[in-house]
């Protein structure tokens, strides 16, 4: 490679320039106040790097590049304007898009370099082939399962994690053949066949309640692939953006499984899925619970002085977000001190909660995390649980026999009154009993979540006026 | 490519990656949703390498698919950037305001 050319020198000089803007971009989103700037400044990356490259001296022929970035911004604008809830199912979709590309571009290479690549050449070659087509399977059966165009219910069968993982071995052996005799090429379309059915394997024993795990694990692997394009293709700016995009969804992967009880090593074989399918759904209806209307929990929360309000996938589904809005409005104005407390596994990927009750107008400082929120509960008088379930299960803390036993929740039960507000007595997503139900402080709010809140709210404005 | 041009560019990966872990690390779990678009519209700078591949002509093969990697990928670089903007405009704080 001459890279000592003027024109290359230059162009390997914004290549730097850029890195530099994406590590900046990313320390200004510590803060929420900093955030946007952490766009621009990857804007402004990206635009130069674009530019840079379209200067450079090997393109012959523009046509292509420049239908591909015109298809490519005229798919891309709605992409960017999907609704809040939508965020999760684009999300995966963008894991593909970034998966496929890196798929593509690694197969011309291979069909433009083979048969004569060096050994360390074809490993990196293969990896980013395997990561990019299981990616990109992958990932687009979690948005097909987001956007519940496919069953979101998980299927297992019997050794399942087994047959899973024969599969990977399958495609990683042909790899190593394929390192080792470079003239083999038809294993390659192997490979990729191999890979990506690999993806879809992943991702059939997964339920809604893993996906924010398994959307951080897909993230990890599209920033592993990418990183593993930059070695091929020697861009040291595609390795930084790689490496930061891998060691992001690795810390969001670890942040989940942790925040599941799930070792991480069960993770990253993607063996997660439920084991523990529909333990305790044994006949236990029996059990009293006490219920409420929406009078007495507008007229519980109007005597309170310290609310939490804990979110989950369910006020999204109700799309209950904006009377939750209305009800923290309600109540700040008569004085009550309300916060939300939210679970890192809330919602369909990290931060989801945060997004959705933020599109709705809730200051971000009222929102905190476990940590933050569970030594406010026993000063609180109210803790509404709204659309959560097995986040807020006791059993997780004081029964060594439940199933999520060890998994670090949310302690709504040390809260003077907890209210849940649940569409009927059915458990959770894992299919385990929550005794916060049958507590003696705990009232069920039986009803649609977006209802049930804006009747509390209409109680609470026709007591003030 | 050189063996040391290899051995240069994982010292770069080694890098970046304790870089990325510090950095994402202060992160808060408040911005995880727009974290993860934006690392997802960076990663997209995969685009440069399409570019090439759909620009030099090498061979029919190579700029097809040099042509649908640059779509896929210019699809997130303008998706991905959007969102990411649109969130983070939504988070408001209540302190300046409130009283």
């Amino acid at each position: 490679m001459n890279s000592f050319a003027g024109s290359d020198l230059l162009l390997q000089i914004t290549y730097l320039i850029a890195a530099v803007l994406f590590i900046l971009s990313l320390k200004l989103m510590s803060s929420p106040k900093t955030a946007r700037q952490g766009v621009w400044a990857g804007e402004l990356g990206m635009l130069l790097a674009i530019i840079g490259t379209l200067l450079h001296h090997g393109i012959v022929d523009y046509r292509w590049i420049a239908i591909g970035l015109v298809l490519g911004s005229i798919i891309g604008v709605p992409l960017g304007l999907v609704h809040m809830t939508a965020v999760p199912q684009r999300t995966a979709l963008s894991h593909a898009f970034g998966a496929l590309c890196v798929t593509l571009v690694g197969t011309s290479e291979f069909y433009l370099r083979a048969p004569n690549v060096p050994p360390f050449m074809m490993a990196v070659l293969s990896a980013e082939v395997i990561l990019g087509s299981l990616t990109f399977t992958g990932s687009l059966m979690a948005a097909g399962k987001l956007e519940e165009v496919l069953p979101q219910r998980p299927i297992t069968y019997k050794g399942q994690n087994f047959v899973n993982l024969s599969v990977l071995c399958l495609a990683i052996l042909g790899a190593v053949v394929l390192i080792l005799h470079p003239e083999q090429m038809h294993l390659f379309p192997a490979i990729l066949g191999i890979s990506l059915l690999f993806g879809v394997l992943m991702i059939v024993p997964i339920g809604g309640a893993d996906m924010p795990t398994v959307m951080s694990l897909l993230n990890s692997y599209a920033g592993l692939s990418a990183a593993a394009m930059g070695f091929v293709l020697d861009s040291k700016l595609l390795i930084i953006a790689g490496a930061l995009d891998g060691a992001s969804g690795f810390i969001l992967s670890v942040n989940m499984s942790k925040a599941m009880n799930r070792s991480f090593s069960n993770v990253l074989f993607g063996a997660f899925g439920q084991e523990q399918a529909a333990k305790g759904a044994d006949g236990q209806e029996a059990k009293p619970v006490k219920s409420a209307t929406p009078e007495e929990a507008a007229a519980i929360l109007a005597a309170a002085s310290k609310v939490v309000i804990v979110p989950g996938y369910g006020m999204a589904v109700a799309q209950a977000q904006h009377k939750v809005r209305e009800l923290y409005d309600a109540l700040t104005k008569r004085g009550v001190d309300l916060k939300f407390g939210i679970h890192p596994v809330a919602g369909r990927m990290p931060g989801h909660m945060n997004v959705l009750l933020a599109e709705a107008d809730i200051p971000y400082d009222k929102l905190l995390d476990m940590e933050d929120v569970n030594p406010e509960f026993p000063q609180t008088d109210v803790a509404l649980v709204i659309g959560a379930n097995d986040v807020t299960n006791p059993a997780a803390r004081n029964d060594p026999g439940s199933p999520i036993h060890g998994m670090p929740i949310l302690d709504v039960d040390k809260a003077r009154t907890v209210m849940v507000i649940k569409r009927g007595m059915s458990p959770g997503f894992a299919g385990i009993d929550n005794p916060l139900y049958y507590l003696d402080r705990t009232l069920m709010l039986f009803g649609d979540a977006k209802s049930f809140v804006g009747d509390i709210v209409r109680e609470l404005g026709g007591g003030h006026s | 490519m050189v063996q040391s041009d290899l051995l240069t560019d994982l010292y770069v990966f080694i890098l970046a990656a304790f870089i990325g872990f510090e950095v994402i690390r202060r992160v808060s779990p408040l911005l995880h949703t727009p974290l993860m678009s934006l690392t997802n519209a960076l990663d997209a700078i995969a685009v440069v390498g399409a570019i090439i591949l759909a620009g030099e002509g090498k061979s029919f093969l190579a700029t097809i698919l040099g042509t649908i990697a640059i779509v896929a990928a210019t699809c997130n670089i303008v998706g991905g950037f959007l969102i990411t903007d649109r969130m983070l405009r939504m988070f408001k704080t209540s302190r300046p305001t409130k009283s």
